[in-house]
């Protein structure tokens, strides 16, 4: 769609659009700035930017390079991920409450890495790039088996059976990993335990490397698909008279919903409420057009790890609050508000 | 607090009469006690060091400090049982009032938040008042429960839907995962994640004699008052209008059994952490048996309700000794599928 067809108030809406995009960019700069200078070594901005240009001592490239940075660039690149996933969720579902970890899709993929984690203990031998695959093969079954649950003939889904499915069989898997986190030794148990909470753990680039490449390919896919997506939220009356092959459409969507959750859960762990939160928001901030709303929920969905991440770094200290459960502290609420203005 | 309903409020409810089985219900009641026992001994024998049921026997009709294995059963394996027992107990019979009262298939106090508001409550004293004594922590335990009910179904009233099963589930949920993370939070900052961790998922090891001393009390009285209540919350099942119509004072039977919903559930999860699903399945298994008479479906509860923990414990310890599976993912196993088939039916029929 070129300019030239749009009126001056699409103009301006437009315009409005790319300040929030912007605002929202800075916004991550200046948490990333200040979370680059959260923990137990203070640096100042100043000497962050010097350390960033190359200017810094050995120390201070260590701790920025090897420890901070890449945590900071893991915590954006999973809220994106997740962010992403839950849109696409709420879109092919239309379903206001859906979320890869009320869903359980997450707490497949965790139960997968788990597996593995379980059977071949030594952690250090666990090749990351294996991580992403593995989960997105825990979350795919469990998503298609969740959806067989809650699906009825004559009925087809209904938002509040998927939901309580979901939730159902989140419970189980989790009593699963309850029970597989007994037999692993003590070391590993505290690390299974900390993932389990949603911690970005893995400050190593390793992980980040794991991560990009799911990233780098599914976003642009789920971008490329927006015009699908703001078809199918129309109805699916409409949409097959536009021509959609709605049920290919939505089940690509999904499968990179699952794909984006998967992966991003394998390198952060249980972290919910991200796909949940990220985009109402950014439907508040862009309206419901999928060509503004994706990247809109992608800043936010990175902003909000971000500065879960940094929050629970940074009052907390020495002690550590995961990421994930400062976001179920902000997330859990917003659900019971959306949940109490849901109608049957 | 009984509330007549006089001879005809008797003759109306001859539906309900059809639907309940009594003879049925005393078959069951004697079954299950027989079961009860049967396992607990069963229990106390099983373990590290296994130990006849004869020698259990003596050890609890003639207790000698002398020997090892009565010292064992008498210190470790009794409290132990016993703890399971009645937490199972109080679990199942809150579930049954509260299905009986709200009419809600899914009411279960796992799923409808109070375990997990009491469970919260218990990691912030332990937290921020380690050395409360037991007594005050379960009082704590029960404003948890009432704090996680409250706020549960608060949303739910304030919904545009109304306050129906599903809607108030997934509330439920919702509080579990924001207490739960509140909890985990507070756990992990003061760092006694490492006790906490075990007894969230479940687990009645640590079940002492003043425990169930300080608890036995509480529950007596709650139980009695269940019973009593009983036939008022069968009124209560069979809609609102149709017990006031019989001249039931709705709103006294409704308080009173949310004091003991509270109470019950205060008190199990005080023991054994935040155990789900004992509530939702026990009151409907024995509501298949027994029919709609709650007098029955209570005190079936209770025995039945003891005896899965019972098993589910005694279970826990064989499958992968010396560890132990917490109970409460035990539970769950039976218990996802259990409601998964509930939901899938509606939450429609009760």
């Amino acid at each position: 769609m070129s300019n030239s067809f749009l009126t001056p108030t699409q103009q301006k809406s437009k315009k409005k659009n790319y300040l929030i995009l912007g605002t929202l960019t800075l916004l991550i700069v200046i948490t990333f700035v200040i979370s680059m200078n959260t923990g137990v070594i203070k640096l100042t901005p100043i000497e962050v930017l010097r350390t960033i240009f190359g200017q810094g001592d050995a120390q201070q490239q260590l701790i920025l390079f090897e420890f901070r940075l890449p945590r900071i660039v893991l915590a954006v690149l999973v809220g994106m991920g997740l962010a992403i996933s839950g849109a696409i969720l709420q879109g092919i579902s239309k379903n206001a409450l859906a979320d890869p970890g009320i869903l359980g899709i997450n707490a497949g993929a965790g139960l997968a890495v788990m597996l593995y984690i379980s059977f071949f203990p030594s952690t250090k031998a666990v090749p990351v790039y294996l991580l992403p695959v593995l989960a997105f093969v825990g979350s795919g079954i469990t998503a298609i088996l969740i959806y067989t649950l809650a699906y009825r003939r004559h009925e087809g889904i209904t938002p509040m059976r998927l939901l309580l499915t979901g939730i159902a069989v989140a419970a189980g898997i989790s009593s699963a990993m309850i029970v597989l986190t007994l037999r692993l030794s003590p070391e590993n148990y505290q690390f299974v335990a900390t993932w389990l909470a949603g911690s970005i753990w893995g400050s190593n680039w390793k992980f980040v490397v794991s991560l990009l490449p799911w990233l780098l390919i599914l976003l642009p896919f789920v971008y490329s698909k927006s015009r699908v997506l703001n078809v199918l939220n129309l109805g699916e009356i409409t949409a097959v008279g536009l021509g959609a092959s709605i049920e290919r459409e939505r089940r690509w969507l999904l499968a990179a919903s699952v794909g984006l959750a998967g992966a991003s859960v394998s390198v952060s762990g249980g972290i919910g409420f991200v796909g949940l939160i990220a985009p109402h928001l950014a439907r508040q901030l862009v309206g419901a057009k999928h060509q503004f709303l994706l990247p809109t929920t992608a800043l936010l969905g990175g902003l909000l790890v971000l500065l879960a991440d940094t929050i629970g770094r940074s009052i907390f200290e020495p002690s550590e609050i995961p990421a994930g459960i400062v976001v179920a502290i902000v997330g859990a609420p917003y659900f019971l508000y959306l949940l109490a203005r849901l109608k049957e | 607090m009984t509330t007549s309903t006089g001879v005809g409020g008797l003759r109306d409810l001859d539906e309900l009469q059809k639907r309940s089985h009594p003879v049925r219900g005393v078959v069951a009641l004697i079954v299950g006690v027989i079961g009860l026992i049967l396992s607990i001994g069963l229990s106390i024998s099983l373990g590290a060091a296994d130990i006849s049921l004869r020698t259990v026997w003596t050890a609890i009709i003639h207790f000698s400090p002398d020997l090892t294995t009565h010292q064992i059963i008498h210190d470790i394996r009794l409290p132990r049982v016993l703890g399971a027992a009645l937490v199972g107990a109080c679990f199942a019979v809150a579930g049954a009032i509260m299905q009986g009262m709200t009419r809600n298939p899914l009411a279960d106090s796992g799923l409808l938040g109070l375990n997990s508001g009491a469970a919260f409550m218990l990691a912030i004293c332990f937290a921020f008042f380690p050395d409360l004594s037991y007594m005050y922590m379960i009082l704590w335990s029960f404003v948890g429960a009432g704090l996680g009910v409250a706020i549960v179904y608060g949303v739910g009233s304030l919904s545009k839907g109304g306050l129906t099963p599903m809607r108030l589930v997934l509330a439920g949920a919702a509080v579990s995962a924001l207490l739960g993370a509140l909890g985990e939070g507070v756990a992990l900052y003061y760092r006694i994640g490492q006790d906490l961790a075990f007894w969230y998922a479940g687990g009645v090891s640590g079940t002492k004699w003043y425990h169930l001393q300080i608890l036995s009390p509480w529950i007596l009285a709650a139980m009695i008052g269940a019973l009593i209540l009983s036939r008022s919350i069968t009124l209560l099942s069979l809609g609102e209008e149709i017990a006031i119509g019989l001249g039931q004072r709705t709103n006294v039977v409704k308080i009173g059994g949310i004091i003991i919903v509270l109470v019950l559930a205060g008190a199990a999860v005080s023991v054994v952490g935040a155990v789900g699903f004992v509530g939702l399945i026990v009151p409907h298994l024995t509501r298949y048996i027994v029919g709609h008479d709650y007098r029955w479906i209570i005190s079936c509860s209770f025995i039945y309700g003891a005896l899965l923990v019972v098993l589910a414990d005694l279970v826990a310890r064989m499958i992968n000794p010396p560890y132990e599976t917490p109970i409460g993912a035990l539970i769950a196993f039976i218990g996802v599928p259990f409601f998964l088939y509930l939901a899938r039916k509606g939450g429609k029929e009760l």
